[in-house]
């Protein structure tokens, strides 16, 4: 079974089109690197994965059933936070809500719940971090914390968008050492605008400027980086001259 | 101390101070992380209209309150999950509304000048035992509410989106958590009016959360705080024989004033001694 299948999918607000015939598979423990400039649909195709936006046209399965049945399979973590930075939570809080949706309504979580947080907090190396409180951690660790809570989901795909949006070089480095360690046992699409920095990890790259084109890692070559990012990269050459 | 033993409407008057503040501690702590003050005040103020029409047709007025609070939450939940964009427009129409309507019913209903300043700005030492007994009940069905799907309510006013993805009925619990805020909006209008709900409901919250950051203390220390700014302020107003309502609130606020100047100083301080250790 694939992870993901998508066919002929088309997506417009109002009327402004998004996306166009995307045709997507994604089979399972893929490693799957989204790219594409800003405003290229990269995040609306995530939350069309997701379930948190209908296709305007076309079919989308995830895990052989509709997102939003699958939705609960998933672990998803968004680019900008949704939270305000002072909320009072700490970081084993904002992890264990990871867990909901499985078990129990009413109370507080089961034993099960506080050990699966722990174990993703030790793989995480956020462990230490248990009781800090989410305003005083940094860029890095925020991160962190934030696939651990995808994590404590026990997702069959993990979900990133730009994950490395907001941390430095080396701390990204480490994110995707960690990804790579996971995609052992799931398969893992990550949206980011860095392709060179990406290639050196994933199986796989898409390109998404309102349509989509893949290509296996080794195809990757400055004529494709052109094509997909077409004035910008004509634009950062300019600069050099 | 004599006149607390020897007065039975002083001691109801702290007692509904007491009940109340527990509402206030547990549901205003929402309110100030969540950033919903606005809204609050929306469903506060358009209590009048369920207090005015309960007058005018006969019916308790915290019966009408309570009705009219609900359906305020409601309708406001509703328009916030349809039409985010124009929410505040339309909050402050609700509230403009649900006073307009209070204030006709209430010019209709004879004898109606003592009553609308004590709505407006409440009078706990007119509460009655009744009353009492009506408040232990909301109290006891916030935080029931609270305990039973504590996880649920963190999860939505942390991060809705996630919370939406693992399944969690969001707009269901959006709505719940507004009730629960119209109940205890009910509960603090006994005490010190529709008029300084708002107030009420988010200073002690505020005050708590300059020094403490998880939602669980907050809550208690917002309820503590609750406690002492009603009770000194229903005997401050004993003896100096003035408004309990505008009492309360002042020292309510005063201590917020001051609180802010000084947690401000007290982290810079620490910031201070933290660049020393280095």
């Amino acid at each position: 079974m694939n992870a993901i299948e998508i066919h002929d999918l088309s997506f417009a607000y109002s009327e402004t089109p998004v996306l166009e015939g995307i045709d997507l598979t994604v089979p399972e423990r893929e490693f799957l690197g989204i790219v594409g400039p800003n405003a290229g649909g990269k995040s609306t195709l995530l939350k069309i994965i997701l379930g948190l936006l209908p296709p305007t046209r076309g079919s989308v399965k995830v895990l052989g059933t509709t997102p939003a049945q699958a939705r609960t399979r998933l672990g998803y973590v968004p680019q900008y936070p949704a939270f305000a930075r002072d909320f009072p939570v700490t970081v084993e809080q904002v992890v264990l809500m990871g867990r909901l949706g499985r078990g129990r309504m009413i109370g507080g979580y089961s034993h099960r719940d506080h050990e699966i947080a722990r174990r993703v907090m030790g793989e995480t190396e956020i462990g230490n971090l248990a009781q800090r409180r989410i305003d005083q951690l940094s860029g890095g660790q925020l991160q962190r914390t934030l696939v651990a809570r995808a994590l404590a989901c026990e997702p069959e795909i993990l979900i990133l968008d730009e994950p490395t949006a907001n941390i430095d070089m080396r701390v990204e480095n480490e994110l995707f050492d960690l990804l790579k360690l996971l995609n052992q046992r799931m398969t893992i699409l990550v949206v980011s605008h860095d392709i060179a920095f990406i290639s050196g990890y994933v199986h796989r790259v898409a390109c998404l400027n309102r349509t989509l084109i893949c290509h296996r890692t080794e195809d990757i070559d400055g004529q494709v980086i052109q094509q997909l990012y077409d004035n910008e990269v004509r634009m950062v050459a300019h600069h050099h001259h | 101390m004599h006149a607390i033993l020897e007065y039975g409407f002083l001691q109801s008057a702290l007692l509904a101070g007491l009940l109340a503040s527990i509402g206030c501690g547990v549901m205003g702590s929402y309110v100030v992380v969540k950033r919903i003050g606005y809204m609050a005040g929306g469903i506060s103020h358009s209590v009048l209209g369920g207090m005015g029409a309960a007058l005018f047709f006969g019916f308790a007025p915290m019966q009408g309150a309570l009705l009219a609070a609900l359906v305020a939450a409601l309708i406001i939940g509703w328009i916030k999950l349809r039409w985010r964009a124009q929410e505040d427009t339309l909050i402050g129409a609700m509230w403009a509304m649900g006073m307009s309507i209070g204030i006709l019913f209430i010019s209709r209903t004879p004898g109606y000048a003592t009553d609308l300043v004590s709505y407006l700005f409440g009078n706990i030492l007119l509460v009655s035992r009744e009353q009492i007994g009506h408040m232990a009940i909301l109290d006891l069905l916030v935080i029931g509410m609270v305990l039973a799907f504590y996880r649920q309510f963190l999860a939505v006013s942390f991060d809705e989106e996630f919370a939406r993805l693992r399944g969690v009925p969001v707009n269901f619990f959006y709505l719940l958590f507004l009730c629960l805020v119209a109940l205890t909006v009910v509960l603090l209008v006994q005490v010190v009016g529709l008029v300084l709900v708002i107030a009420l409901l988010t200073l002690p919250a505020a005050i708590a959360g300059h020094y403490i950051h998880t939602m669980g203390r907050m809550m208690l220390a917002a309820s503590a705080l609750g406690m002492v700014f009603t009770t000194t302020g229903i005997m401050a107003s004993y003896y100096l024989d003035a408004p309990t309502g505008a009492i309360i609130i002042l020292i309510a606020g005063s201590a917020y004033l001051v609180s802010a100047v000084f947690s401000q100083w007290w982290r810079q301080g620490k910031a201070r001694r933290s660049v020393g250790k280095l």
